[in-house]
Parts: structure tokens; sequence; C-alpha cells
């Protein structure tokens, strides 16, 4: 088990490797350090692991945009001590004002940080249908918080964003000019994309997850969509929600784009044949196994979810 | 007393909405250690409200019950229930009960027969509170009770928010969709499935804003019939999935038609009637 379990991550880490075209050495993962990747944007990496006691829910890549006159933070951790390492870090770098809080989604290891910035006072960003996804998710997101954190999750919160966004808006930085994209319902109901024009790195968080498998918390059918419309797009850099940023991005999306295509394909051909939840899971997409870190602990739960959405078709 | 009646008065008891919610009342109970077998402290409770001193015998051969022992989605479990002994109107299972004990609301389903008919096999999807022992009971027209159980690892499917994409749910809310498989087998019986768009609101989810309970709204009830003759019916729970899903073994006829009918927590009721031509989707 053991044996099988390290020879499936080495091979997956060969794979990341064989994917990545920019490759941050020494860069550790889920630390208090914040790197540059390029000029201006600064990404604080996350574990590629589920979140535990020992992590700390430190899986998320988390980070800032900086303008000549202000600073724009792009999501904020999984509990309030996580956003207060990334504050510190953004104050290692600049003592501009720290004007936006961005949230890509709901998810708690994008969101539950956020409290870190309050003292900043900055506009807290969201797509239009976040605040209502994170009201109703709220009190379980914290219960799992607490679990998680023990003694530290002290003055973790959600804070919900007061500036919706529905289809696009521009944030200036001063000298530099973002632009915010709100998406339909793909990874979660809530997906939001960064674009920075001046450098071409578009930041797509949980949209695109390299190495790590992919989880569907919103439309498997809608994710292969954006995904589409994504693979359009002419893109320098790209930093996704989890693993290493890349300028050959095409290639992660391609794999992603392949795993997904064949558990919607898998379950087609199940629902056809009159199979059940049951049998999709056990069948459909098993050869994406070694190709994916995490695959034990969240396979089994895309097929279902997804089971559920294609059937409906 | 009829069990309909027996689950009212369960109700009222508890001066709640929801089928099983007396035993909302003991909540605590689900967060601590729970005794896996048959003697569970929560399970002597539902089984004496439910079957009073009634004797329960070992079901084994007359009904099987497959859950999976680790959950992938505690929200989506799937439990498929098979009768082991051919069900005529002589002797036949009159109502089936799904219990998940420790869930806020134990009884899932209630499903009833009228015995004109062999359903043989019954699925449905559930949600999953905490580690659990999943039963089926059933009580036959002869009196008896028999009960098959097994243990699910799963947590958090009540509580946890019951819709990815609310405004798609609201749009679709009481669509339906029943399926056959276009092959049928030798016995002529296939396993249709009947698929209910509904979120299934437990109520469990506090809501920041209004500082309240989002209300609950599930299905209470599903009358199927066939050719003007009642197939089966179901009181069902919050316990049930979002968008629930019945699978049955049926006989179809040509020229059949299969008439739907759901009543929901709130008042709402969806009707749909589908053609049935003895092999292929109506
Ligand atoms: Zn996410």
């Amino acid at each position: 088990m053991e044996g099988k379990c390290l020879k499936s991550r080495l091979r997956a880490c060969c794979l990341i490797s064989i994917l990545i075209g920019v490759y941050w050495h020494g860069v550790s993962y889920g630390s208090t350090n914040v790197v540059e990747v390029t000029d201006g944007i600064y990404v604080r990496f996350g574990l590629q692991q589920e979140p535990t006691t020992e992590n700390q829910g430190r899986i998320a890549n988390v980070g800032f945009i900086l303008g000549r006159q202000r600073v724009a933070v792009i999501d904020t951790g999984n509990s309030l001590v996580e956003g207060l390492d990334l504050r510190a870090a953004i104050r290692r770098v600049t003592h501009l004002p720290i004007a936006y809080v961005i949230f890509t989604h709901m998810h708690p290891d994008h969101v539950l940080g956020a409290a870190a910035f309050v003292q900043d006072d900055p506009e807290f960003i969201g797509h239009v249908q976040l605040a209502d996804a994170l009201t109703r998710r709220e009190p379980f997101y914290l219960e799992a918080a607490r679990q998680l954190l023990g003694d530290d999750f002290e003055g973790t919160r959600v804070v919900l964003p007061g500036s919706p966004v529905s289809g696009s808006r521009k944030l200036d930085l001063g000298g530099r000019i973002i632009e915010l994209e709100a998406h339909p319902t793909a990874h979660t109901n809530n997906d939001l994309t960064v674009y920075d024009p001046a450098s071409g790195t578009l930041w797509l968080s949980d949209l695109l997850f390299i190495g790590r498998i992919p989880v569907i918390d919103g439309s498997i059918l809608g994710w292969l969509r954006q995904m589409e419309r994504l693979s359009a797009r002419d893109i320098g850099l790209v930093v996704p929600g989890h693993g290493p940023v890349t300028h050959r991005w095409m290639d992660a999306l391609a794999a992603q784009r392949r795993y997904l295509k064949k558990v919607v394909t898998g379950i087609r051909e199940v629902i056809r044949n009159n199979g059940s939840i049951t049998q999709a899971v056990s069948q459909v997409a098993n050869g994406e196994r070694e190709n994916w870190l995490l695959f034990e602990e969240n396979h089994g739960r895309n097929v279902t979810t997804s089971f559920v959405e294609i059937e409906w078709e | 007393m009829t069990t309909v009646s027996k689950l009212k008065q369960l109700e009222a008891s508890a001066s709640v909405k929801s089928l099983g919610l007396l035993l909302f009342l003991t909540a605590a109970a689900i967060s601590s250690p729970v005794v896996a077998e048959d003697g569970g402290e929560r399970w002597q409770e539902i089984k004496s409200s439910l079957f009073g001193n009634r004797e329960i015998q070992d079901g084994s051969s007359t009904l099987s019950l497959e859950t999976p022992y680790r959950a992938m989605d505690a929200a989506v479990v799937p439990v498929d229930i098979s009768s082991l002994v051919p069900q005529t109107p002589q002797q036949y299972i009159e109502n089936l009960y799904l219990v998940i004990d420790n869930n806020p609301s134990p009884v899932a389903a209630v499903f009833h027969f009228l015995g004109k008919r062999d359903w043989q096999s019954l699925s449905t999807r559930v949600r999953v509170n905490a580690y659990t022992d999943v039963r089926v009971v059933a009580e036959t027209s002869e009196g008896k009770i028999y009960m098959v159980s097994n243990f699910v690892k799963a947590s958090g499917g009540c509580s946890a928010p019951p819709t990815k994409d609310p405004v798609a749910a609201a749009a679709n809310l009481g669509r339906m969709k029943f399926k056959l498989p276009e092959a049928t087998t030798d016995s002529g019986r296939v396993l249709a499935q009947l698929l209910i768009k509904h979120p299934n609101n437990s109520g469990l989810q506090f809501d920041q804003v209004s500082r309240n309970y989002i209300p609950a709204d599930f299905i209470r009830n599903i009358e199927v019939s066939y050719n003007g003759e009642l197939l089966f019916s179901v009181d069902s729970d919050i316990s049930i999935s979002e968008d629930p899903s019945i699978r049955f073994g049926f006989e179809p006829e040509a020229g059949g038609k299969l008439e739907v009918s759901v009543k929901d927590s709130t008042g709402r009721t969806f009707a749909e009637t589908f053609g049935v031509t003895g092999g292929g989707n109506g």
C-alpha cells in the first residue's frame, strides 16, 4: 500500500516536471514564503495534499499582484493564521496599501484567511454568486476548519465579498490594470479568474489543477465548456489553484480535459447500459489513477457527483 | 394504526416538521461514539417508536441490502435493496422502512406495496450524516417484521449545502425523468428509474444573513401507478438525496401508462405521465 502510493507519487512528480516550463527549485510548498513568478506577481504555493491537522489546510496557491500604487491580494488561505502569513509576506515586499482582496471561488482553502486583511479595509471582491454560495456553506466550512486547526482556528471566519462581479471588471493598481472575469458554473458556481495583460499572466485558480486531481463541485459539463473557451486564449503564464505555475499551460489544460472527458464518456456508457453509481465508481476512468496525486481520495466522489449531473442530460 | 399515521404521531409529538424528527431532539447522540451493533441506543429508540415491542427477525433470507462501506459522497450514498422471496398477493412486503440510525431524521423513507406486482429490486440514494448503521425493515402482509442492516462510513451529508447550482435547481424544480432500459430480460422484468428534480432541502443549514435556518423543502410523498393501479407509494424525508432517484423492478406491458404524483413539504404537487411501450423509453 505504502509502496504503491509512493510509486504513484513519484510518477506524478515526473509528470509534473515534464509539464512544467517554469519550475522554481527550492520553493517550499505551504511555507510562508512567496515567489515572484513574473514581474510583480507573487505566489505562495500550496501543498499538494488533502487538508490535515499537520498542514493546517495550506494547500491552495495564494498570492498578490503589485501595481505602482496598490496591491491586489488573490485568495487568502484556509485560516486567519495563513492569511496573516500572507499579509506579512506582502509587507516584506511592499508597504503600498492593500486595496483589493479577490476571491477566486468559495472553497475554504482559498477564502478562510480573509479576516487577516480586514485591518486594511480593502474591497473584498468575488463572483456575483459567491456570497450566496458561501452563506449556504459557512457553518459547514467553519466546522471543518475548526476540526482541522484546533487552537489555531481562533479568529478564522468568513468575510463575504462586498463587491460582486458579474461578467467582468477592471481594477487599476496604478500603472497596471488587471481584468477580472466571472465564469458560468464550472469548478464551482462562483469561479472568478484574474488576467494581468502587462505580464500576460492568467490566474486561473481552481479552473486548472496541475498534478493534483481536479475536484468537481460545480458542473463537469460546464467546466469542460469553460476549458474549451480558455484554450482559445493567448496566454503567457498561468497560475493554477493547485500545482506549479507554468508557461506550458496548454499541456496542463489538456491533461485535465482528458481526465474530465474520460469521466463524462465513462459515465455516459454506464448510464446507457442502465448501470448504477456504484458501477460507475468502480469502472470509470480508472486508467487515470497513475496520472494524478490524491486520486484515491477524490476520484470516487468526482464520479458520483458527475453521475447525478449527467443522468439528467 | 397505519405506518403513516404512526409517523404523523411521531411528528406531532415532536412538534417539528419532518418525519422522524422526534429523534432530532437527541441530536447530541450524533456526535458521540456510536455502537455499531443492533443494540445501539439510538436504534432502540427508533425501533420502539416505529414498532413498539413487536419482534424483529433476522431478514437475511427475505431481503438483501447493498451499501458502500465507505461513501464516496456523503450527500449521495447509493442504497440497493432486493427482495429474496417472490412477492405475491398471498404473501408480500407491505411496508419497507429505510432507516439511517445516526441521521438527524433517521427514517429516510417508507415504501408501501400492494403485493400485486413483484418488484424484486429497489434502489435509492441517501444522505448520511455520521458513521451509522443503515437498516431496511420489512413488514409483511402476515404481520411479520424482518430486518437487515449494514454499517456505512460517511459524514456531513445532511448538513452539507443542498445544491451546487441553486439557479439551475430552481429553474428545473419538479422536472421528472423515467428511464427504461432498451432490452428486457427473459422474465420481462426490467429495472426502471424515476428521477425527480428537487433540492430535498434538509432545513439544517443556517443562513447567516437572515439569522435563521433555511426552511426545509423536501419531497414528502411519491405515488407511482401503472395503468391505473398503484405500483408503490413512498413517504420520504430529508435523508433522501437531492434530485431523488428510485429504481425499481418492473414488468412493462405494451401500451402501458405510468403515472407519477409527487407532494413536497411546502405543499407543491407535481404530476407526470409516461407512456411505457414495453421496452424503450417512454
Ligand atoms: Zn477549489
